[in-house]
């Protein structure tokens, strides 16, 4: 049997195929999110990748931002529950995952079992975002792929102390008109993202294990960062942002069985 | 659009509380409309002002609270905070002081007209903001205020010191409205009225209690529409026999075991804070479409006035909401989740209200921790609909929901 993960977020939309041996087939990621043809991209290269067709599919869950207007899926799971069935799947002693999405951060804890118990979420302000990122990397004429390595060369960090993304912006642009060193802001700019998500996770009570989910977590400087507010270890896996798609591929596995059951 | 077909409402039923009540609310705009025809004074009051002394005085006053919340839920909040960010206010204040300070200088919201005032009467045991927004309605209108100081209580009881400051504020507050309006005040008809409100205020306890009955017998919305008479008229006697009827209903629903809240109750919540007007439908719904009921609110709490005498009004005015510390706040909850089998919280994180939102993380904290029940908060705003998103509503819902569903399962 074939189950279909499929995550539409804000920025960029992931899908997962995975067998009842909870193998993952495929896994593809395409830069357009909610409202364009992301998702129906995600689903053709998860297929022609795993040599399967449409049919083949036994049930789909679609989560995140954009899980309410997908059409194809048998049924919606939010990206918290998600992204916590996901993270438990990649790391099985996780307690807390932190999720950096584009739009929102959420912090989520689990039980021993994987599942949710609690959750915060930031509040409407973009700050400590990937939207905060991209911003920045905008005025830097970067892409976001490469603020971790700018960041690496840096030997000291220049603090953003601006939490709104628009005083930040100019405050990144005096601070180049100043001369700065642009290894350095950009250290100052991820710690910023680590700062702001660290203070959700301090309303939780840092719970050991602790893993970083969604796009951001890509990014080491942010995950150095957040290692160093917090105090503790941040498990990493390249699989980080398909913790969604791939909660929602398991989702579609256990709904799918409790379906047969009732058959 | 949507493909729904509606089905034509029924005739609302001239028996019904939920008639009574809409009713009430109604005729106490056109009361005042028509004193102010006659050429009577009338005021505009604080929903926490003690109410029952323009009651006893047979004054007719309106509620600004009351109408910038029906303009704001008949959609005229992000106009009237638009011409008072125009008049030079911050987008920052409350959205209440917003509308109303706009319709004061004059701008039209046929969602709720009222009469402009001839004196105004607030009181500080709401929030520092009210003050001001009175003062500049006092100010502008140059029309007299009373204001009536009562102190943010560390306490969970009144102290003798702090009753009497209450007590000669109000004696001095009847004197001043005496002078003001011509009105004599009797200690006879204040008798009356204290009886009338405390039956008014059993009967709205009461019925705000049969929640504790599983499935509840009524949805918490109607709450939020019901307290406007608990707030403006408890002292009228048509109040107290509506509250009554609305009690009975209750009773007979839970008999026959039927409900106000249409579909099956799947889960049980409370819900913290002001609504949020504008958007009333969306909130509402997000929660039907899971099967939740927002079975209590501070609310079912807050409005139940009962005394015995004069000093026991000054007391009560000192343990409304908004004039508690904390661990009273608190506590008051609690009881209220645990009575009412409560398995979730909603916090409606209030743009509008620093006093609501302030505390309110630390203390859904303690709450969540006390009950062991999931707390999930939103961002929103009582009546400008600028500051609330549907999809992040949407989002914490469904994951509130789907906590609670999998704490059922395990
Ligand atoms: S809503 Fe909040 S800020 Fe506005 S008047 Fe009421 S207590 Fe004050």
């Amino acid at each position: 049997m074939v189950f279909m993960g499929i995550d539409i977020g804000s920025t960029t939309s992931k899908g997962v195929l995975m067998n009842e041996e909870q193998a993952i087939l495929a896994q593809h990621l395409v830069h357009a999110g909610i409202g364009t043809s992301g998702p129906a991209a995600v689903k053709r290269e998860l297929l022609a990748a795993a040599g399967l067709q449409d049919e083949d599919i036994d049930y789909t869950v679609v989560t995140g931002y954009g899980r309410r207007t997908y059409a194809e899926a048998d049924s919606q799971v939010s990206e918290l529950s998600c992204h916590a069935k996901g993270s438990a799947f990649l790391f099985p002693d996780v307690r807390m995952v932190i999720d950096i999405g584009g739009q929102d951060a959420k912090v989520i804890c689990l039980d021993s079992h994987g599942r949710m118990t609690d959750f915060v979420m930031n509040d409407k302000c973009a700050a400590g975002t990937g939207r905060f990122l991209e911003v920045m990397a905008g005025i830097l004429q970067m892409d976001v792929s490469e603020l971790e390595q700018e960041a690496a060369k840096a030997t000291q960090t220049l603090r953003i102390s601006s939490t709104c993304t628009v005083f930040a912006e100019s405050e990144v642009i005096s601070q180049l008109a100043a001369g700065a060193e642009i290894p350095a802001l950009v250290k100052g700019i991820c710690g910023s993202v680590a700062s702001r998500t660290a203070g959700l996770v301090r309303r939780m009570g840092v719970e050991e294990k602790v893993c970083m989910s969604g796009g951001v977590a890509n990014n080491g400087a942010v995950r150095r960062a957040m290692e160093e507010e917090l105090g503790t270890e941040i498990l990493y896996s390249p699989l980080a942002q398909f913790a969604g798609a791939l909660g929602a591929a398991l989702y579609a596995m256990e709904k799918a069985g409790k379906e047969k059951e009732h058959e | 659009m949507s493909e729904e077909v509606r089905k034509p409402r029924p005739a609302p039923d001239p028996a019904s509380a939920k008639y009574k009540l809409n009713m009430i609310a109604k005729q106490a705009y056109d009361d005042v409309a028509e004193a102010k025809k006659r050429g009577e004074l009338i005021g505009w009051c604080a929903s926490n002002f003690p109410v029952e002394i323009p009651e006893t005085l047979g004054l007719h006053v309106c509620y600004p609270e009351n109408q910038a919340a029906g303009i704001a839920a008949r959609g005229g909040g992000e106009r009237m905070c638009s011409i008072a960010e125009g008049m030079g206010y911050s987008n920052d204040i409350c959205a209440y002081a917003r509308i109303s300070l706009a319709y004061a200088s004059g701008a039209e919201a046929e969602e709720q007209p009222m009469p402009l005032p001839d004196y105004v009467l607030c009181c500080s045991n709401i929030c520092s903001c009210m003050i001001k927004w009175y003062e500049n309605l006092s100010r502008e209108l140059q029309i007299p205020m009373i204001m009536i100081d009562i102190p943010f209580n560390p306490d969970y009881e009144v102290s003798d010191a702090e009753t009497a400051y209450i007590r000669n504020q109000f004696l001095d507050a009847i004197a001043q409205l005496e002078k003001i309006t011509g009105k004599k005040w009797s200690w006879d008809r204040y008798q009356e009225v204290m009886e009338i409100s405390g039956r008014t205020s059993r009967a709205w306890l009461a019925a705000t209690a049969m929640a504790r009955y599983v499935p509840s017998p009524f949805n918490g919305f109607d709450l939020l529409n019901h307290m406007a008479v608990m707030v403006t008229a408890r002292g009228k006697p048509e109040a107290a026999e509506a509250m009554e009827t609305l009690l009975k209903e209750y009773e007979e629903n839970h008999n026959k075991g039927i409900s106000t809240y249409r579909g099956e109750e799947q889960h049980r919540i409370m819900f913290e804070g002001i609504a949020c007007w504008p958007w009333l439908r969306v909130t509402s719904r997000g929660l039907r479409d899971r099967g939740i009921n927002m079975v209590t609110t501070i609310y079912a709490d807050a409005f139940g006035f009962i005394y015995e005498d004069f000093d026991g009004m000054c007391r009560a005015y000192a343990k409304v909401p908004n004039a508690i510390n904390l661990e009273y706040a608190r506590d008051k909850r609690i009881r209220l989740c645990q009575d009412n089998h409560v398995e979730g919280l909603l916090v409606h994180t209030n743009r509008s209200c620093k006093l609501w939102s302030g505390f309110m993380n630390e203390m859904s904290r303690q709450i969540g921790a006390a009950c062991e029940i999931p707390v999930v908060s939103f961002d929103g705003d009582q009546a400008d609909p600028r500051n609330f998103s549907e999809a992040q509503y949407d989002t914490r819902v469904q994951g509130l929901t789907e906590i609670m569903q999998s704490r059922k399962e395990a």
